[in-house]
């Protein structure tokens, strides 16, 4: 019996007394915190995703507090409403931005892009790329070995397995470049998402000369030139024989994609194109 | 240190050099497996003989290229090599077969060099002559120590480890004195007087026979080496024949030693002796369900299809399609490919042979550890490469590794080793090579 009551005397006294050292020392310690960085990243959406630039969303908040504007900090996975609320809590202007998303350009699908070589290595689009040019005739374009799936966080994109393509889920897509990052061969691309979510742009990477592409991917962009004449506003340059739209200059006119002798150019959520339109 | 014993499978050991066939079109590759590409000299339309110039280096670490054939050129443009990349290349429409008159066809043994060292490094340089074992890295670059280094040994490389090659063995068999003689002028060339000659014991032929020509040549001799993979490697043949250990990112020049392969003292005696550039090599073509194996003296950019065509057209049973030898070599998307400088050899592997094996999860048995010729931990690397640990990378020597994939081949769960580590060492170069650009 006495045993049992010494021990717990015991203790209760250690205990106390850690607890007054503790105590003690978290006084003289205590790191002093502004407390709007808790504000802000309550505010912010808490995936730590990285999009930002900065390391988690706790970075994030810390950099809007210490920054004199908002200017540069953007949180585009929270959107324009997060950012308006950090905003509020800082007593800073909030800063606008266009919102963009996720766009795959290579349109190689298994048909059209027919399959060289059998690739049995490792399944990443990194190390594929790194070893060679891929399992098709272009290699350029996605290799299709999910390198973009895996590092998605937002479960917004997903390989088709039928086209072998990545394909992005526009309302997951939350434009954080953690894709664009991981994509060896820079086919994805975060372009402006539009007007109610109408793109145009040039689905193919491909900078080989017109005769070799044409046996590799029967929907690669040529070169030709035709979009880049055809276009009234000097939105799509030329380079190293691969055309590209330039989304700020873009009017989403589409006169350019009839053009297109490959079909490479997409328009993505338009409505079915009249007859007439195309004869002209 | 490390090191594993694949069987040697050398089939085609004793098939004499066939001179190969001119195909009717020739694609000559600009660029190099290191260094920056060779800019063209010659445009399309222009009539261009055999030992003419096309590429011209392109900086100090870049090698001349030079026509192999006598036509046409008829474009200049991009080709797959053996990565499945396009590289820059020349297209020369064969017409007949016209060598530059300065070149010396006659086949006697020329031994008297009268040029002075500086002249030879010279000679090898407008030859446009790199290093035949496999890396093609320019040779005179290796024959100009940078300031404050100087060579003590010369070792020549007839080690030929990879199993199924042959094409050094049959040069050494056939070619003995001449690369004697390119040995003694490599020699005048550093200023030593020591060269050692390391070939495995598994060709006791070229042994004995390199043996019996060397007596009459001062300073070389032949040693007889134990068989194992990696020992071609460059620090490993270091360490074999002279005992000395190359430290962690440096150069064999940091412990004397200047290393070159006997296909390259070949050619170097070419260069010097016959005024001609190296615009062919020895390429084995063999493989298990091969019936016709051989060795045969190609012209750089013959399409390897044209070369296999002649060796009796790719076997029925083949699953994979080797550039090279079977440990270090790249699997081919393409028969198109051309003969590179580095081409030495190509390898049908039969179906069965040539599957990946599922992978299983390291069970650290440490056969890697234990197989790792540079006495690194593959299996540790492999795991922080998965995990894109770059900074632990470097400081567990990542660079130092030479991708001869004796982890991978030692490996008893099938783990993808070599292909991880060869990420790792990528993306930790890229970030060094920042690194030094800021720091400059």
């Amino acid at each position: 019996m006495n045993i049992i009551v010494l021990s717990i005397l015991t203790l209760v006294l250690v205990g106390a007394v850690a607890a007054i050292v503790l105590y003690l020392a978290a006084r003289k310690f205590r790191v002093f915190e502004d407390p709007r960085v808790a504000e802000v990243e309550a505010a912010l959406p808490a995936v730590n995703c990285g999009g930002c630039g900065f390391p988690g969303c706790h970075g994030f908040a810390v950099a809007c507090v210490e920054a004199e504007s908002l200017e540069h900090l953007v949180c585009t996975v929270g959107g324009l409403a997060t950012q308006e609320r950090v905003g509020q809590i800082l007593g800073k202007k909030a800063n606008t931005f266009e919102p963009t998303v996720a766009v795959v350009r290579c349109g190689g699908s298994c048909e059209v892009r027919p399959r060289t070589n059998q690739y049995d290595g490792v399944s990443s689009c990194i190390i594929a790329h790194n070893l060679y040019g891929g399992d098709t005739g272009c290699s350029w374009g996605c290799l299709g070995l999910g390198d973009c799936e895996a590092a998605c966080k937002f479960d917004a994109l997903h390989i088709d397995p039928s086209t072998l393509l990545p394909v992005v889920a526009e309302n997951k897509c939350t434009s954080c470049n953690a894709c664009v990052k991981a994509c060896p061969r820079s086919i994805i691309e975060l372009r402006k998402r539009g007007p109610k979510s109408r793109r145009i742009y040039v689905n193919c990477v491909n900078k080989d000369e017109g005769e070799a592409i044409r046996e590799a991917c029967s929907t690669a962009c040529i070169g030709c030139g035709k979009c880049a004449d055809v276009c009234a506003f000097g939105a799509i340059t030329l380079t190293n024989n691969l055309a590209y739209i330039n989304p700020d200059k873009c009017t989403l006119c589409r006169k350019c994609a009839p053009v297109c002798p490959t079909n490479a150019i997409v328009e993505l959520n338009f409505p079915e194109r009249k007859t007439i339109d195309i004869l002209h | 240190m490390g090191g594993i014993h694949p069987k040697g499978h050398k089939l085609s050991a004793n098939h004499h050099i066939q001179e190969a066939t001119l195909p009717p079109r020739v694609v000559i590759p600009l660029g190099h497996y290191l260094g920056a590409p060779s800019t063209a000299v010659v445009s399309p339309g222009d009539v261009v003989k055999v030992g003419q110039l096309i590429g011209q280096a392109n900086g100090h670490i870049s090698a001349n290229v030079h026509a192999s054939v006598s036509g046409v050129v008829a474009k200049i443009d991009g080709h797959v090599d053996a990565s499945g990349y396009k590289v820059p290349s020349v297209f020369i429409d064969v017409e007949g077969d016209e060598w530059l008159e300065t070149i010396d066809k006659t086949p006697e043994v020329k031994k008297e060099c009268t040029l002075d060292p500086k002249a030879i490094v010279k000679k090898i340089s407008e030859s446009g002559i790199v290093g035949l074992g496999g890396a093609t890295f320019p040779t005179h670059v290796k024959l100009t120590p940078p300031p404050g280094k100087k060579a003590e040994v010369l070792i020549i490389n007839g080690v030929e480890c990879e199993p199924y090659l042959t094409c050094d063995h049959r040069l050494m068999m056939e070619k003995g004195e001449e690369i004697l003689v390119g040995v003694s002028i490599l020699m005048k060339a550093i200023g030593v007087h020591e060269a050692i000659i390391g070939i495995e014991n598994n060709k006791k032929d070229a042994i004995a026979h390199l043996h019996k020509l060397a007596i009459e040549f001062d300073g070389i001799s032949v040693m007889a080496l134990q068989v194992q993979y990696p020992q071609g490697g460059e620090k490993q043949l270091i360490d074999a024949t002279i005992g000395r250990q190359v430290p962690s990112g440096g150069l064999p020049l940091d412990v004397g030693a200047v290393v070159q392969n006997v296909a390259t003292a070949f050619a170097i005696y070419e260069a010097v002796q016959k005024n001609k550039p190296l615009f062919e090599r020895i390429i084995t073509i063999t493989g298990k369900s091969m019936t016709h194996h051989g060795n045969y003296r190609a012209r750089i950019g013959t399409p390897l299809a044209h070369v296999v065509e002649q060796a009796g057209g790719v076997p029925e049973d083949t699953g994979k399609i080797v550039a090279g030898g079977p440990m270090m070599g790249r699997a081919l998307s393409n028969l198109e490919v051309a003969v590179a400088k580095g081409t030495s050899g190509v390898l049908f592997i039969p179906t069965l042979e040539s599957e990946r094996k599922n992978m299983q999860n390291c069970i650290r048995c440490a056969n890697c550890v234990v197989a790792c010729p540079m006495g690194l931990e593959p299996y540790l690397l492999m795991t922080q490469s998965e995990r894109s640990m770059w900074t632990e990378m470097e400081s567990d020597r990542i660079l130092d590794c030479i991708e001869c994939g004796c982890c991978s081949y030692s490996c008893p769960s099938n783990r993808p080793l070599l292909d991880y580590i060869r990420l790792g060492k990528t993306s930790v170069s890229k970030i060094v090579r920042a690194r030094l650009v800021r720091k400059n």
